[in-house]
């Protein structure tokens, strides 16, 4: 489905407009909203007719087998990639760089001199604007973030030198300091052991219910899904969004149990 | 002759006042440049600088800068910038680029000779050999400049350079404007190398943008202290290979490379024992 260029730029205008102007008409206005949403790379669209809002509070777990086009859906909700098609709007107080962004670890990062404290401060960049340097303010909210995520003592560690599931809190901590309103986590228990995974899914769930931090999450894991998320958006050929219990029974689900097993 | 003789002389003061400022800049940046696996951009953009410097000879120019700094700015961002969107991919657009300079700067220096002695005259441009001795009071304030510049941004955009260069996706999606501070990095870049080529010559300035980072990495765990430990172990290396090699007549540019190279295995050692005692 390739369309002409100029349908493109028109289509990139308009999606800037949209996600200037917030609507502000809704009954519950939605933190995150995507309408009629194509994305891919130049011009190849992996993924469309994605729709789904999400609301303050929500959890919303992405699945979806691999090469279905989750990683691009991700970079398209985080602004790193222009959508072919489709809108994508933020509201209720929610700025579009406020989305805070556990990303996969690359190779960088796993011999860059770092300490910990380092990492998380960097977290709060995009807040200082141009002044070069952190304020206290912004290390005060660094230190707090070390301090909800358990790794009080680690501050002056090396990053690379941690376990994986330290490195994730680390950078789930760098997360929370550059939003307190939206996570967005990509695969954030792979290449972690069944208990580590479990802390994680616990911390994330409680991130969730006591700050109200609204969290979406790529996940691999269906029985993880099952168990915390209050809705998922499946994507495969066709796109399914709903709420846990409509998942539970759709024909999707069905489809997913076949190839990855539910408990 | 005693050792402190050389030091009334003028060009003495100038060359090392130069290496010291040209060192503390190249070191700055390689830690990024080493970690973003970059470390082969500055090896090619040295290239285009000597294309362009054969370039400026033939014109005439007294200053090479003139030619030089542009040109390679512009080839900088060209390689820094474009990144996953170019036809062609990174490294081979750096080897391309890269040779491509190189090819064509020799070719338009045997095309029109400058001098009579042009195997001698390639030979300064890449290795340098003694043209720090030889700086002019201009080049020198240049440098000086240059490096002020250099120096100023880098502790500007520190926490910037880090952050992008630590994860330049998640920086991006917070709002970071990524794609400006990559091109102040190559222009950065850029400067570097067109001043470290009177210290070191065009094919030697890698060693210097790359080992003072990759030793200090040995050694130090978090970003500040592996900048700083670099910027250190540059400007020792630097002064040590000057200080070397001006009584001793051998080039400039290959004595602080091989001292660059003795304190990398120094400090490969020490990390390797500092490990070996955490375990």
């Amino acid at each position: 489905m390739k369309k002409g260029s100029k349908n493109f730029a028109e289509d990139c205008e308009k999606w800037q407009l949209i996600s200037e102007d917030l609507p502000k008409d809704d009954e519950q206005e939605a933190q995150l909203a995507v309408t009629d949403l194509c994305c891919g790379y130049e011009q190849k669209a992996v993924v469309s007719n994605v729709n789904f809002r999400v609301q303050m509070g929500d959890y919303l777990c992405i699945v979806g087998e691999n090469g279905s086009g989750k990683s691009t859906l991700v970079k398209t909700l985080l602004g790193l990639n222009k959508p072919i098609g489709g809108s994508i709007t933020t509201g209720d107080g929610l700025k579009r760089n406020e989305i805070g962004y556990l990303p996969q670890q690359t190779d960088v990062q796993r011999d860059f001199p770092a300490t910990v404290w380092e990492v998380v401060l960097s977290g709060c960049l995009a807040g200082s604007g141009f002044r070069p340097f952190y304020n206290k303010q912004e290390k005060t909210l660094a230190r707090e973030n070390i301090e909800k995520m358990g790794l009080v003592g680690f501050e002056k560690r090396c990053y690379r030198e941690l376990s994986g599931g330290q490195q994730q809190r680390v950078l789930l901590a760098r997360a929370l300091c550059a939003t307190r309103k939206l996570l967005l986590l990509d695969e954030p228990v792979s290449g972690l052991d069944p208990k580590v995974t479990l802390e994680m899914y616990e911390l994330i769930e409680k991130l969730n219910r006591e700050d109200g931090v609204t969290i979406i999450m790529i996940s691999h894991d269906i029985n993880a899904t099952l168990k915390y998320a209050t809705h998922v958006l499946h994507v495969s050929d066709e796109v399914f969004f709903g709420t846990r219990d409509e998942y539970l029974n759709s024909e999707y689900i069905k489809r997913f149990a076949v190839a990855g097993g539910v408990e | 002759m005693s050792f402190l003789t050389y030091f009334q002389y003028d060009f003495v003061w100038y060359a090392l006042i130069v290496g010291t400022l040209v060192s503390l800049c190249s070191s700055l940046l390689g830690v990024t440049l080493v970690l973003k696996r970059f470390s082969f951009i500055s090896d090619g953009l040295s290239h285009v600088a000597f294309g362009a410097m054969a370039v400026a000879g033939i014109v005439g120019l007294t200053n090479k800068t003139y030619i030089t700094l542009p040109v390679t700015i512009l080839c900088a961002i060209l390689l820094l910038c474009t990144g996953s969107n170019a036809k062609i991919k990174g490294d081979a657009a750096v080897a391309m680029i890269s040779v491509g300079a190189l090819a064509l700067g020799y070719l338009f220096l045997n095309l029109f000779p400058t001098s009579d002695n042009l195997a001698s005259d390639v030979c300064k441009v890449l290795f340098g050999s003694s043209a720090i001795l030889e700086l002019q009071d201009y080049e020198v304030w240049i440098s000086v400049a240059l490096s002020v510049v250099v120096v100023v941004v880098f502790v500007i955009f520190y926490n910037k350079i880090f952050a992008i260069t630590f994860d330049e996706n998640f920086a991006k999606a917070t709002g970071t404007k990524v794609n400006v501070y990559n091109l102040i990095i190559a222009v950065v870049i850029a400067v570097i190398i067109v001043l470290a080529m009177n210290l070191v010559g065009s094919l030697l300035i890698s060693a210097l943008v790359i080992f003072p980072a990759l030793s200090a990495m040995r050694v130090f765990k978090s970003f500040r202290s592996v900048t700083i430990c670099a910027a250190c172990v540059s400007v020792g290396c630097s002064l040590a290979g000057m200080l070397i090699s001006i009584p001793f007549a051998t080039p400039v540019g290959s004595t602080i490379v091989a001292v660059d190279i003795v304190v990398f295995g120094l400090f490969f050692v020490i990390g390797a024992i500092k490990g070996a005692v955490k375990k």
